[in-house]
């Protein structure tokens, strides 16, 4: 038995080493690390489902990007910024002849674990909606990506949506806003925007913590009882959403007035609040439903064919589901635009970089690739990282999310000049002289 | 390793060769580690695995030879990283070799003091004064931005990296030969500590404390003194483990789950003994990317990914269960009794 189980290690061992490369053609490597053990498990099956399901097909049904297979594969980090890491070193050097042209993180914590070792590596860490903010400044943080919508973007949309609520950015004044927030650099990211936004609108900013994993919440929502706060903004993640609008309902705290941001409006958050999240309100840069082009394509092509990664096909459409959609899309999209300027080869992470930099999505080709409605316009330039920051609303009706508004965009005017001193910070403490793109050449 | 044996006999002249051969080819093997194995296994596998096992060495001073359970390893690996990255922000003078020693005293200090109920409370109660220290330094470290220089996010980072008296130690060589380097001094300092009169006291409290008072043990003295050992040990690790592998850390990388991680490797490894750690360690932290590679090289794209993994838990789970049933006390008796057929008592365990 011994004897048997060592051999069969051993021989995994020297198998994985001995793998022979694929010898007609080069395909682009990606790498996802992904949580399908653990506490983030049940967001995380769907959005791999979704980000499977996109590059399948591009791969079966579009030929590949420009001709360029895509060829994805899984590692498992159950959220772990340590084993996060552990994937980047054993996935960095690529596989079977193509390099490595980015990395998807899937998890703010370990996009900070990573941020120091992939500038040197000079890797671009991709992380849509997450990440470090300060990193949407790509003069300091060349590799780094937050896409989309940073955590200021997510605080300055959601007070923009509460001021449309209560009629105008005048009738802020005096109002008391509560952000209960994951004790962990995700849930502390919104704090300095939201602290400007209060200086400049003249809310009350309260800021309550919820500890990780955050599965007793009696004694936070004990003092918005006491404070009662006007509005409260959730910055939560995983069971501490479900827990939070539970323990709301129990102390009064009516759920419309609740504001989920990006990481804590899915059907998870949502289904296992039972009626607690009924009128419940997030912001989403990725909205949920099957209503868009994209999901009739792929519901010809891929579930109905059976290729679907999806376990169960009720979910097509949730709003993990939508993410890992999107962010394939990004990533898919920004390939496309490299292998237009270098040749439809795969790219290393110097050309990767250069690829996200240049990755504009506009009206015309969201139609095109079918995530209209479903995706904002994105714009990427070397100064600017994030290229979006704007999200829709939806709300809970009790079986579904509804989306409530168009696209609401952030107050970039008020958030660049704290993003930058960010940076800059940054830069002087880690000592790094800011590049200046207009005289980059390529 | 040399053990006195009874009855006391000198070693065949081959048998000393042999060892001292095996040494010095351990040596060459460790020195020139990092020209055979990629940057992978340097960065990802390697160095993690000396840092986890200098925790479990410093775990294993407390409860495998002190005899005192404690679930604070976290925290008190937390408070070097933090003191560490304390000092080099602050005391910029301070070169990292000296910052490291300085944050293994302050994390000594703090378990000096977590310690001292010990000399009341014992066993599974004792766990929960150390789980006290857990909560409270993660508390601590969150609530005050000082311990963070009040950045956005409350991670921390070396700015200048590793770099001390002009070298540069941030390449995996530097990373390598800098982990190596403490890992095999504090490891020669416990071997030291164990053999003399200090990991006798312990012993001897572990064994049985009445017993050791009456014939003249130092409880008490001793008792702190396993804390403060044990600690200076586990905060030289949380400041590699931060910097040398991480390369920043937060609260979150010496949660609970570290702290029940380390108890694990000792368990597994072998409750009192040195070479303990280091194999614990290993089972710890390499068996379960063997399994990984395994399963992804056999299984990958046949079998639901999801269901994979899980697999992956519960045949890395019944192996623990195999293992303890087969050897109780953990892989160091396992090897032990094998080297020696069980015939030889030895008069220290090692």
């Amino acid at each position: 038995m011994k004897r048997l189980l060592v051999a069969a290690l051993l021989a995994g061992t020297l198998l994985s080493g001995l793998t022979p490369a694929s010898a007609d053609e080069v395909s682009q490597y990606i790498p996802l690390p992904t949580y399908r053990v653990g506490a983030y498990a049940s967001s995380g099956e769907l959005w791999w489902a979704g980000e499977r399901d996109y590059f399948r097909y591009i791969n079966e049904v579009e030929g590949g990007v420009e001709g360029v297979k895509l060829n994805y594969e899984e590692f498992e980090t159950e959220w772990s910024p340590d084993r996060t890491v552990e994937v980047y070193e054993r996935v960095k050097a690529g596989k079977d002849g193509s390099p490595l042209a980015f990395f998807f993180t899937h998890g703010t914590p370990a996009t900070y674990a990573l941020l120091e070792k992939a500038a040197a590596d000079k890797i671009p860490l991709i992380d849509p909606a997450g990440g470090k903010t300060e990193t949407v400044d790509g003069t300091v943080f060349p590799y780094a990506f937050p896409l989309l919508f940073s955590y200021y973007s997510q605080a300055s949309t959601g007070i923009n949506y509460i001021a449309e609520k209560v009629g105008g950015f005048d009738k802020l004044r005096g109002l008391k806003i509560a952000t209960v927030y994951h004790d962990s650099a995700y849930g502390r990211a919104s704090q300095p925007a939201v602290e400007v936004l209060a200086k400049k609108y003249g809310f009350e900013n309260i800021q309550i913590p919820v500890a990780d994993p955050g599965n007793e919440q009696s004694p936070q929502w004990r003092q918005i009882r006491e404070q009662k706060p006007d509005w409260v903004f959730l910055r939560t993640w995983g069971v501490s959403t479900v827990v939070a609008l539970k323990t709301a309902q129990r102390f009064g705290f009516p759920a419309d007035h609740i504001i989920g941001d990006v990481w804590a409006g899915s059907e998870s958050d949502a289904i296992p609040a039972g009626t607690a999240a009924i009128g419940y309100s997030a912001l989403a840069p990725y909205p949920g439903g099957t209503d868009f082009e994209i999901h009739k394509r792929l519901k010809a092509e891929i579930l109905d064919k059976g290729k679907s990664d999806l376990r169960d096909q009720k979910l097509f459409g949730a709003v993990n589901y939508n993410i890992g959609l999107v962010n394939a899309a990004l990533a898919v999209e920004a390939l496309r635009t490299g292998y237009k300027h270098f040749g439809a080869r795969p790219l290393n992470g110097e050309e990767g970089r250069w690829a996200f930099e240049h990755l504009t999505i506009d009206d015309k080709r969201l139609e095109e690739i079918g995530f209209k409605g479903l995706l904002q316009q994105i714009k990427i330039t070397p100064t600017d990282h994030e290229g979006g920051g704007a999200a829709r609303i939806q709300s809970w009706d009790g079986e579904k999310w509804v989306l409530q508004t168009d696209w609401i965009k952030a107050d970039h005017e008020l958030l660049n000049p704290l993003i930058q001193a960010g940076a800059a910070a940054y830069a002087k403490e880690n000592g790094i002289t800011p590049r200046t793109p207009e005289t980059e050449t390529n | 390793m040399s053990e006195i044996n009874l009855p006391a006999a000198a070693e065949p002249i081959d048998q000393v060769g042999l060892k001292v051969l095996t040494i010095v080819a351990t040596l060459a093997l460790l020195v020139t580690a990092p020209f055979l194995a990629s940057e992978y296994w340097i960065n990802a596998i390697i160095v993690p695995f000396l840092i986890l096992s200098l925790a479990g060495l410093g775990l294993n001073l407390l409860t495998g030879y002190g005899g005192q359970l404690s679930l604070g390893a976290g925290a008190f690996m937390m408070v070097g990283a933090y003191a560490t990255f304390s000092l080099q922000l602050r005391v910029p003078e301070l070169p990292l070799p000296l910052a490291l020693i300085v944050a293994g005293f302050i994390a000594g200090a703090v378990g000096l003091a977590f310690g001292i109920p010990s000399t009341r409370i014992k066993g599974f109660y004792l766990i929960v004064s150390t789980l006290a220290a857990q909560f409270f330094f993660e508390w601590l470290f969150l609530k005050f931005p000082w311990f963070y220089n009040g950045n956005s996010s409350a991670t921390i980072a070396l700015s200048r990296g590793l770099s001390f008296f002009g070298l540069d130690a941030n390449s995996p060589h530097g990373r390598y030969y800098l982990t190596l380097g403490i890992v095999a001094l504090l490891t020669l300092l416990s071997f030291n500590l164990i053999r003399g009169q200090t990991g006798r006291n312990w012993m001897a409290i572990r064994d049985m404390d009445t017993a050791a008072a009456v014939i003249g043990v130092p409880v008490f003295r001793a008792k702190l003194q396993a804390f403060a050992v044990s600690s200076f040990i586990l905060g030289i690790a949380g400041a590699l483990w931060a910097f040398a592998y991480l390369g920043s850390a937060s609260v979150q990388s010496f949660g609970l789950t570290r702290s029940y991680q380390i108890l694990f490797i000792i368990i597994i490894g072998g409750l009192g003994t040195i070479r303990g750690a280091y194999l614990g360690a290993g089972f710890v932290s390499l068996l379960p990317l063997a399994l990984d590679w395994l399963f992804q090289h056999l299984f990958s794209g046949h079998v639901d990914a999801g269901l994979l993994q899980n697999i992956q838990k519960a045949i890395f789970g019944l192996l623990i269960i195999w293992f303890l049933i087969k050897e109780p006390e953990g892989l160091a008796r396992l090897l032990s009794l094998r080297r020696t057929q069980g015939a030889r008592r030895r008069l220290f365990p090692s």
